[in-house]
């Protein structure tokens, strides 16, 4: 599996819904699939399942608003 | 001298502001122009008033020197305790100004902002403890920053790292016009609201005298839409002056309100109300309680989690308004309604029976909006 995949499942995962690997350009956050709450546990399995830790405060909510954006984040992580 | 409440103050800011805006105009850095005009204008603000310039000056002193030690130390090591102490130092002074008068109700400290200007700082440290905030940071970028006069009253409450942006980047000409022209529509929007309809509300609605009894049913629930709507529009007002300002000078000082009384549910209204209060306790306490929470695995199940996650969050927000038990009493109010909503989604995910339609949108609007009054209604202190 490769990394986009990786974190794509993650994301499927905390929010409880397919659509974010049918569409990964949905808006997680206007469409409510996504609160501050899956966030957290977002940055949590981050940092649990692939190792990478990210700031709290460096969430913006504009720069992962859809799976595609977390993706292209997550790799600037790597 | 009170921001934005006398015709003398606009007519002072009006000769500060100028020079900033030919300045923008022509395309040159307004840096040392806007930072020389905060200093003077927060001279202006305080000056009738000795003991709050005072108090204002060593909590300035106190702050910036507890963010710059701070800065020192984390980049040689970053131990949890020293974040915590120092944490506690930057939120010492506002502790003891609200509870040394309720202690002893005659004594008056602290200054006008001082609630406003902590945000500033704890955020500071926050991010200097996540490593966002690492470059020696310069002393007069921070006191233009905690200082910057068109919000230092009340808010909006401003990120460091977003203002700092603003002022490094500058601006040119074509992208300060369109700005210019927000600003002034801004401060229009803010007479309208603060002066018209804010003032009419209250002059004709609060000080009514039948409303103000306060005993029927019937007084309390107009008196509980007057208080709703004047605290919006005033609210709202004075925002819109603090980011028109800020416009006209450069700085793109985020936005307080969004149209709040058309939210569909609780959560939407936390995303449209008094939003940089609400997104700072979204950002810098509910998201870093629940964080400690899930990751120490205090907890398992994800409902007892959020919901003392909110708990916490508005009881701070409660509190940080003042330790009367209406402040308290809203605090609580607000948690709950967030915890019943997310148990209300839960609930409706599973048997669907608030189907998604323009009907029970417009309810939804209608039934959220009476919550919200109510909460505002606790908020006055006029429900105990």
């Amino acid at each position: 599996m490769d990394f986009r995949e990786k974190v794509l499942n993650i994301v499927s995962e905390i929010c409880e819904n397919d659509i974010v690997l049918e569409n990964p350009d949905i808006e997680l956050f206007e469409e409510n699939i996504l609160d501050s709450f899956g966030v957290v546990n977002l940055l949590v399995s981050f940092s649990d399942e692939l190792g990478i830790e990210v700031p709290l405060s460096d969430f913006d909510r504009d720069e992962w608003k859809t799976p595609n954006l977390i993706v292209k984040k997550m790799e600037s992580y790597q | 001298m009170i921001p934005y409440s006398s015709f003398l103050f606009f007519y002072i800011i009006f000769f500060l502001v100028v020079p900033s805006i030919v300045l923008n105009f022509l395309g040159k850095s307004n840096f040392k122009y806007n930072v020389c005009a905060t200093v003077l204008a927060v001279v202006i603000i305080f000056s009738n008033h000795v003991q709050g310039a005072l108090s204002l000056a060593v909590f300035v002193l106190w702050e910036i020197t507890l963010i710059l030690l701070y800065c020192k130390i984390r980049k040689i090591k970053n131990l949890s305790w020293v974040y915590y102490l120092f944490i506690l130092l930057a939120i010492f002074p506002i502790a003891t100004v609200k509870v040394v008068p309720f202690l002893s109700p005659n004594t008056i400290i602290g200054f006008l902002g001082i609630s406003y200007l902590t945000f500033k700082v704890v955020q500071i440290i926050i991010e200097i403890r996540d490593g966002l905030i690492k470059e020696n940071l310069s002393l007069t970028m921070l006191i233009y920053f905690l200082l910057f006069f068109p919000t230092i009253s009340s808010g909006p409450i401003d990120r460091f790292r977003r203002f700092e942006k603003d002022v490094v980047q500058g601006i040119d000409r074509n992208t300060y016009t369109p700005l210019f022209s927000s600003g002034i529509h801004k401060i229009f929007i803010g007479f309208l609201y603060k002066f018209i309809i804010g003032y009419l509300i209250n002059e004709y609605l609060l000080l009514n005298d039948f409303i103000l009894q306060n005993d029927t049913f019937m007084q309390r629930l107009l008196y509980m839409y007057s208080y709703s709507l004047y605290i919006f529009f005033d609210f709202a007002g004075y925002s819109a002056f603090a980011i028109g300002i800020s416009y006209l000078m450069g700085i793109k000082t985020p936005e307080n309100f969004n149209m709040p009384f058309l939210s569909r549910n609780i959560k939407d209204f936390w995303n449209r109300w008094h939003m940089t209060l609400s997104f700072w306790f979204r950002d810098y306490v509910f998201m870093r309680v629940v964080f400690l929470i899930t990751k120490k695995k205090w907890f398992k199940n994800k409902y007892v989690i959020s919901s003392i996650g909110y708990l916490f969050l508005f009881l701070l927000m409660g509190v940080w308004h003042g330790l009367e038990l209406h402040y308290i009493l809203y605090g609580l109010y607000h948690a709950l309604l967030m915890i019943s909503f997310d148990i209300f989604s839960l609930l409706n995910k599973k048997y669907k029976f608030w189907p998604n339609t323009k009907a029970t949108a417009a309810l939804s609007v209608v039934i959220t909006f009476h919550f919200i009054c109510f909460g505002l209604y606790i908020f006055s202190g006029k429900f105990i």
